[in-house]
């Protein structure tokens, strides 16, 4: 209930955002505003990638043990090198499903 | 965009057509993320119908991939609002920098073409808006939208038909933190967003036990405020804007997806 109820609100507040300076006929976007605002993705993105990759049941594990660090470097890596998503999800997936059979504890 | 030019030449003017062509080249780009959306969504034991519904009423691919890996964390509903919505807060960009061109359309108009601003219409329509007589402005974005849409909506829907068949050891919800390093590794084109990047790794890295993911806001603030510092430079600002098309202001396009 809780899913469905933040995937409505997550909706609606998407369309506001999308809707803020094309339905009301006299607003504009401060130019400070507008400068911090081209930082979003790659702050955002960062921030939600991270805990995911060095954490583990809410604890830092920056270790080679760490199976998701390790394919999220290596998928990176192969991001930086190739631009290729399709190429980006092979290679981490594969490190990651090997990694993880060899260390099955994590 | 080219297939406007020759053999449309000697016909009556179809813009909603002309969108719709100038946006087919972007769905390769974009299918594969409604695919591994669809499949990581049920992954994640979301229920399938609600996966399409989000695809429906939220129709941003970043924010949809936000909510299913933070589904899969089991993190509080808070969380997915929050997180989701300072993902989707590029839109305000793309909204303040196709207001202008869409001020003298009817009302109906722009309520349905807010509904469609996603990162590859925003890129297809940007440049050609001003371009186009107001009739055919709003049938051209229009045609760009549906597009996207109807690829979306489909994509999605094979993604949780594949995704069901997928057993659960496969974890294939890590598929989306994959997904996310794909679309932020192109944003990282020059000093300040690589800074905003580190800065909110780190924060992110050292916040991890904090409740309520409230290190995901921490780091993405610190991101930003990192970004800024270091775009200070007059110099920095003017290489951002050389590769943006038309109107002064126009944002790049965050990345491919829905």
């Amino acid at each position: 209930m809780a899913l469905i109820l933040s995937v409505v609100i997550i909706g609606a507040l998407t369309y506001l955002m999308r809707a803020a300076f094309i339905v009301p006929s006299s607003l504009s976007l401060p130019p400070a505003v507008e400068r911090a605002l081209r930082f979003v993705p790659a702050a955002a993105l960062t921030a939600l990638v991270v805990p995911d990759l060095v954490g583990h049941n809410g604890a830092l594990v920056l270790t080679l043990a760490n199976p998701r660090l390790i394919a999220g470097v290596v998928a990176l890596v192969v991001a930086w090198r190739t631009r290729r998503v399709a190429f980006t999800l092979i290679a981490g997936m594969a490190v990651f499903w090997l990694l993880s059979a060899l260390l099955p504890h994590l | 965009m080219t297939a406007t030019s020759a053999p449309s030449a000697s016909r009556a003017p179809r813009p909603f057509l002309d969108g719709a062509r100038a946006t087919i080249p972007l769905l390769p780009g974009t299918a594969p993320f409604g695919l591994i959306y669809g499949a990581t969504a049920v992954s994640a034991h979301m229920p399938a119908w609600l996966a399409q519904v989000m695809s429906v009423i939220v129709f941003a691919g970043s924010a949809q991939f936000a909510v299913v890996l933070l589904v899969a964390g089991g993190a509080s509903a808070v969380a997915l609002v929050l997180t989701a919505a300072t993902l989707n807060l590029r839109h305000l960009l793309y909204s303040a920098s196709l207001g202008p061109g869409l001020r003298e359309a009817p009302r109906g108009w722009r309520l349905l073409l807010s509904y469609v601003l996603v990162d590859e219409v925003y890129g297809v329509v940007v440049g050609k808006m001003l371009a186009l007589p107001m009739r055919a402005r709003l049938r051209y974005m229009l045609g760009s939208g549906l597009t996207l849409w109807v690829a979306w909506q489909v994509s999605t829907f094979i993604g949780i038909v594949v995704g069901a068949q997928i057993p659960a050891g496969w974890s294939l919800d890590f598929a989306a933190t994959l997904t996310f390093i794909a679309l932020l590794v192109p944003l990282l084109h020059d000093r300040a967003t690589i800074g905003a990047a580190l800065a909110a790794a780190v924060v992110a890295a050292l916040a991890i036990g904090a409740p309520l993911r409230l290190g995901l806001a921490l780091a993405a603030l610190a991101g930003i405020v990192v970004g800024m510092l270091l775009d200070r430079r007059p110099r920095a600002r003017a290489t951002n804007d050389a590769a943006a098309p038309t109107p002064a202001s126009a944002p790049t396009p965050a990345a491919e997806e829905g």
